[in-house]
């Protein structure tokens, strides 16, 4: 089976770094993505290294706050990209599933909760899973039938709802929030916990384990009959359903495995900040959310990694800095319509691209205006 | 002469027709396709029973009905806009017929999903080509194939023996198809960059990974030069002698006349003749509307 071993290696005609990265042997290959990791977990480290370091550290926000902001982000990317980028379904609601997450865990775990049943972090976590992956597939379930800018505005309506439930029902107590909510169990030799209120540096490095296992996971699923069933769904859902893929099965699993992501995403961000209220799940952060992975590169998991990590980051790094004697971060939100505008102009495909999503853009520019 | 003058046409020489002689090509996927049938040994495969069809107040399909024998390669024809390719979306569960029933094996299709229809074994081809335009050639016919496979998403999550199996066997299959139609050599290349007549080959692999027991085929010789059509004529032959019956679409009359068993024909969504090709050849009505009713006729 000679040919079908070409065709194994054979990886597009990608020029560039991903060109040559694809061309290395297997041990190559994952010898430089341990090699990243290990920089990942490094990375509250960076500020010491001299000249560069101190130009990434943040300035305005404790470093390890950001560089935690930023695992959960990227959790919540890759999330998000499994349903919009490889399946190709629109959610504009994605802050609704981190919102479940947070929720089910400072419902079982706060104080302040009706329920008083003070459960440890660790052991909200499987029940939140669960939780947030039934809310993906009830709300799949019915608005799944639609397709493009109809499911679009319907996620959209999800995300509102939790929000306008969250802060109109006593059960989840409004903007007065939940706090007291417990951290990650362990404790250092000497009896201090290991994730403080002080040192966000655990919390960052439990991000990225959590990360690394949610990218080898996504990564089986797309290299399988999965992730060529959400393919062909996305190029001719039509097509595909008539070659018996069972499209809705497909979807609904997008959507229950964006959800889950999503809801990992929510339960990290209440373990590590202890409190949380309706005022944390604006709709706005969908759209975040949503930019970042069209930015890095829709239907890339490295594209959604380097777009998550962005939004989370540029914003705290512009924290405290003046330029011009202005204070850069009251104009984050003006600098990010800028930079989304330059990049759909000059690479509508993001930054790390995925080959197919970046043909199947161009061949819909051709529709749009035929030559 | 008075029946209509018809131009020389090609299907009249018998030996272009139905050249017995020619060797049937050996199945190099022997083993994976149910076991051969004789052709036409005579049982109902599908039975289109009194299907109409009606979009607001065009009757697209009234009450057609025929039946298709179990191996036999079986014809739809009829001009633009008679009701073929709506006859096919009916069969595939594209559209839920408004009158009439569709039965294969016995088993009623009309108002099942079109992945059960497919798992039933129909399979189908595009009249505009419709493959998964960036992923490649043999990734189109994966896809196909994994129809038949069973891995679930826990075992494509955690890369159970059953993801690694139905991946090999997805592969090979998906190879040896793709060798079949004669395209293996494309086989790593993204399906857009096919040529219009490798494409046309792909949809017909991809469609033959499904394992159908039927393959409908519409106009898949659409566009195609006449040697381009004869090699397609031995593919569809080839494909019958895999014991697969053919439901195929054509406008060509030379293609059409010299590889199918029976046909129907359609007009305005009436069936106006069936029969074997000779039969409906010389069916004044065909011949009427095909090329028009001559004016001291009417």
């Amino acid at each position: 089976m000679t040919t079908v071993q070409t065709i194994l290696r054979w990886r597009g005609p990608d020029g560039g770094v991903r060109g040559w990265f694809g061309r290395q042997p297997r041990l190559v290959r994952w010898t430089l993505l341990a090699a990243i990791a290990a920089g990942a977990y490094a990375l509250p480290y960076v500020g010491e290294v001299p000249v560069i370091g101190p130009q990434i550290v943040t300035e305005g926000v404790d470093w390890r706050t950001a560089l935690f902001n930023i695992s959960y982000f990227v959790l919540l990317a890759l999330g998000l990209n499994v349903v919009v980028g490889f399946a190709g379904l629109l959610d504009l609601g994605y802050v609704g599933f981190f919102a479940v997450g947070a929720y089910t865990v400072a419902l079982l775990a706060s104080p302040n909760s009706d329920f008083k049943t003070n459960w440890p972090w660790l052991a909200t976590v499987p029940v939140a899973i669960v939780i947030t992956m039934i809310s993906g597939v009830l709300l799949g379930w019915p608005t799944l039938r639609l397709r493009g800018d109809y499911l679009a505005i319907v996620t959209l309506g999800f995300a509102e709802i939790i929000r306008i439930f969250a802060e109109n029902t006593t059960l989840l107590r409004g903007d007065r929030g939940f706090s007291g909510i417990p951290h990650p169990p362990g404790k250092h030799a000497d009896g201090t916990p290991i994730f403080g209120v002080r040192d966000a540096g655990p919390y960052y490095w439990l991000g990225v384990s959590l990360i690394i296992v949610i990218v080898l996971a996504i990564r089986n699923l797309d290299r399988s009959r999965v992730g060529r069933s959400w393919l062909a769904i996305r190029e001719d859902e039509d097509a595909a359903a008539i070659m018996g893929v069972r499209t809705f099965k497909y979807k609904l699993w997008a959507f229950a495995i964006g959800a889950c992501v999503g809801g990992l995403g929510g339960v990290m961000f209440a373990g590590q900040n202890g409190f949380m209220n309706s005022a944390s799940f604006q709709i706005q952060f969908s759209v975040l959310i949503l930019a970042g992975v069209v930015m890095g590169g829709s239907g890339n998991i490295a594209g959604a990694i380097l777009g998550g990590a962005l939004i989370s980051y540029i914003p705290d790094r512009l924290r405290g800095v003046e330029i011009a004697g202005q204070d850069a971060f009251q104009y984050r939100f003006l600098m990010f319509g800028i930079a989304i505008i330059l990049i759909m102009i000059f690479r509508p495909q993001g930054l790390i691209p995925s080959r197919r999503r970046a043909m199947e853009l161009k061949d819909r520019a051709k529709e749009v205006a035929p030559q | 002469m008075s029946e209509p003058h018809i131009e020389t046409p090609e299907w009249e020489d018998e030996t272009a027709r139905r050249p017995v002689d020619e060797p049937i090509p050996a199945d190099p996927v022997a083993g994976t396709v149910p076991a051969q049938r004789a052709p036409s040994d005579g049982q109902a495969l599908l039975e289109v029973d009194n299907l109409s069809l009606r979009f607001g107040g065009v009757l697209a399909l009234d009450r057609v009905s025929f039946s298709l024998r179990e191996g036999e390669i079986f014809g739809l024809i009829g001009p633009n806009g008679a009701g073929k390719t709506t006859c096919f979306n009916a069969l595939t569960g594209v559209y839920k017929p408004s009158g009439g029933e569709i039965r294969f094996r016995g088993q009623v299709v009309t108002g099942r999903k079109k992945h059960q229809i497919t798992a039933m074994g129909i399979a189908r081809t595009f009249q505009n080509i419709r493959l998964f335009p960036e992923m490649t050639a043999l990734e189109n016919v994966m896809v196909g194939a994994d129809a038949r496979h069973k891995t679930s998403v826990i075992s494509a999550l955690f890369r159970l023996p059953r993801h690694w199996r139905e991946e090999r066997e997805g592969r090979e299959k998906s190879m040896e198809l793709l060798r079949f139609v004669g395209i293996d050599h494309r086989a790593g290349e993204v399906s857009r960059n096919l040529s219009y007549g490798e494409q046309r080959r792909l949809e017909i692999a991809r469609a033959l990974a499904t394992e159908p027991t039927l393959l409908c085929l519409d106009e898949p010789a659409a566009g195609f030069n006449p040697a381009e059509k004869d090699s397609l004529l031995k593919l569809i032959r080839a494909i019958r002698e895999r014991g697969i019956t053919v439901l195929l679409i054509e406008h060509d009359m030379r293609l059409v006349m010299g590889v199918c068993d029976r046909l129907v024909v359609l007009e305005f969504g009436k069936k106006i003749a069936e029969g074997v090709p000779a039969e409906v050849r010389d069916d004044p009505r065909v011949v009427a509307a095909y090329l028009g009713v001559p004016a001291d006729a009417a």
